[in-house]
């Protein structure tokens, strides 16, 4: 067993051991903290085949940003969790349903899967060759040169995306005192206030 | 002896002999920004400042360190044990880890990746879990605002960091920190760094560098007049000194970066003078005084205003700088100034 193989296991190991420590684990925060560990040692894997950009990535944006925001959620609700997983077991028969449903599924799709003959032809016409660009050339070249239009495409659909929630959300309250940065950037000494020369013992 | 250092386990010995070596420059260095820090603090006050263990008082920070091991470790009653101890480890082990690939001089480097500038993003993206990690399991109110003003602020200022470090990649055309600085060698010794192509973007990121390591005038995670200490004010002994080295060495990383994205790293300011590993240090050096010195001089931010300045000017000015940089170099405007991967530079 070489190196490589030796942390492929390690990492595999540590995906599946955090990720079922995320749902049996008693506190919400602790749940987290393993799902990062997941996190993480998925983008061990991907490390392992090469595929260091999209590492990168994927600690960048789940670890550093969705992960983030997941723990800031998780510690802040005042949901009795204890009492949530009390009622866990009324719902196993139907968790385990739908578990064993998908599984079939996805045992039917792989089971008749067929790829293309010229699949892997296909994908060489577009794919730089990586004996001489890097990965992160690479994938820049296809999402930026080859692809950018769909690229756009799916940026314009998260931009509605966020716009939509930014408005859902928006509102204007009139009775809640706001400050205007501008207003007050924008004040002028000398109208604001005016220097009196006061003699002593008279008083304005 | 030689045979010996090719074979597997004696790659593996110079590879870790290269890993402490490192290390000790890191934790020596930071024994004495401690003291510097202090006495140039001192210095802006015009106090002594410490001066009286060892010659000038140089060894203080050992005295301190000290200290801080031999003293008892308190964790409060009702503390998450686990994560009140993984947090400051955490906070320490992150801070250290980024140092595998800057490099000190030509290929003197740990780990010469080719996605060497996101590792070290990622490896900062990272660090606000030692911070949240510590205030949620110290189970107490302080902590807690701490921690959460410490994790908005700082994903805050890493996106315009990010921002801003992808207009030094499209000049470059790579993601290797040794690509960057040879990106800006030159006959013209510091006019082809890159803080001349990117001098507006210089500011930004140094302000940002203070923000992301939660250093006066942005440290509200630790404000002292508000929140005692912030996330740290459960934390004794060397817990404590693990969370505060952490900050240290991120803030030391911090000046390295400066140095290597736009002060050209390794390169001699002036052309024919020998470049070497000592420009690197003393340019990590001289970032060092400044954070030091704007520690001394600049009033602390309020909170709102802070993160207004994160996402209402830094973010668009940014973001409006990288669609600049990618117009200026992919149509080489000036000959190249912003695009050093088309003139070979």
């Amino acid at each position: 067993m070489g190196f490589a193989d030796f942390a492929f296991y390690l990492f595999a190991i540590t995906v599946v051991t955090a990720g079922l420590f995320v749902v049996v684990s008693r506190n919400p925060v602790h749940s987290v903290l393993w799902l990062i560990l997941a996190f993480l040692s998925s983008a061990g894997l991907f490390v392992l085949l090469g595929a260091e950009f999209v590492a990168m990535l994927m600690i960048i944006v789940y670890v550093g940003a969705v992960a983030v925001l997941f723990l800031f959620v998780v510690m802040m609700l005042d949901v009795d969790f204890a009492e949530l997983r009390g009622e866990l077991a009324k719902f196993v028969p139907l968790a385990g349903l739908i578990g064993v449903i998908l599984l079939m599924e996805l045992a039917l799709v792989f089971g008749v899967w067929q790829g293309a003959d010229n699949a892997a032809d296909l994908r060489d016409a577009v794919a730089p060759a990586l004996e001489d660009t890097q990965n992160t050339a690479a994938l820049g070249q296809l999402i930026y040169t080859k692809y950018i239009y769909l690229f756009q495409a799916a940026g314009l659909i998260l931009l509605v995306a966020m716009i939509g929630a930014i408005v859902l959300t928006l509102r204007h309250r009139e009775d809640v005192k706001r400050q205007n940065i501008l207003s007050q950037i924008y004040r002028d000494p000398a109208e604001q206030m005016e220097l009196k020369n006061v003699k002593p013992g008279q008083g304005l | 002896m030689a045979e010996f250092l090719t074979t597997g386990p004696g790659i593996a010995l110079i590879i870790v002999a290269q890993c402490l070596a490192v290390i000790a420059f890191v934790m020596i260095s930071l024994l004495f920004l401690v003291y510097g820090d202090r006495k140039i603090w001192a210095a802006v006050q015009m106090r002594r400042g410490p001066n009286v263990v060892g010659a000038w008082g140089l060894l203080q920070t050992v005295a301190d360190a000290l200290k801080y091991v031999v003293k008892e470790i308190v964790i409060p009653a009702g503390a998450d044990k686990t994560v009140f101890m993984l947090a400051p480890m955490l906070a320490f082990v992150l801070a250290l880890i980024s140092w595998a690939v800057i490099p000190f001089n030509d290929t003197w480097v740990l780990a010469d990746l080719n996605v060497a500038v996101l590792y070290v993003f990622a490896i900062g993206s990272l660090e606000v879990y030692g911070v949240i990690m510590g205030g949620w399991a110290s189970n107490s109110k302080y902590p807690f605002l701490g921690s959460l003003r410490s994790a908005a602020q700082m994903i805050s200022y890493e996106v315009s960091i990010g921002l801003i470090i992808i207009g030094v990649i499209i000049s470059t055309g790579s993601l290797n920190f040794g690509d960057i600085v040879r990106a800006q060698d030159g006959n013209l010794g510091l006019f082809n760094w890159y803080w001349l192509p990117h001098l507006p973007m210089v500011f930004l990121f140094f302000i940002s560098a203070l923000a992301e390591t939660n250093r006066p005038p942005f440290d509200l995670p630790e404000a002292e007049s508000e929140l005692v200490a912030g996330y740290q004010v459960e934390y004794s002994s060397t817990p404590f000194l693990l969370f505060m080295a952490g900050e240290y060495i991120a803030i030391f990383l911090m000046c390295a970066l400066i140095t290597l994205l736009f002060f050209g790293g390794w390169l001699s300011p002036i052309p024919g003078v020998a470049d070497g590993a000592l420009w690197m240090v003393g340019k990590m050096a001289v970032f060092f005084f400044l954070f030091a010195m704007v520690k001394a001089i600049v009033p602390r931010y309020r909170y709102d205003q802070l993160m207004r300045l994160g996402w209402k000017v830094f973010l668009p000015l940014s973001l409006a700088w990288v669609v600049i940089v990618a117009f200026l170099a992919q149509y080489q405007v000036l000959g190249g100034f912003w695009a050093r991967w088309a003139v070979g530079g």
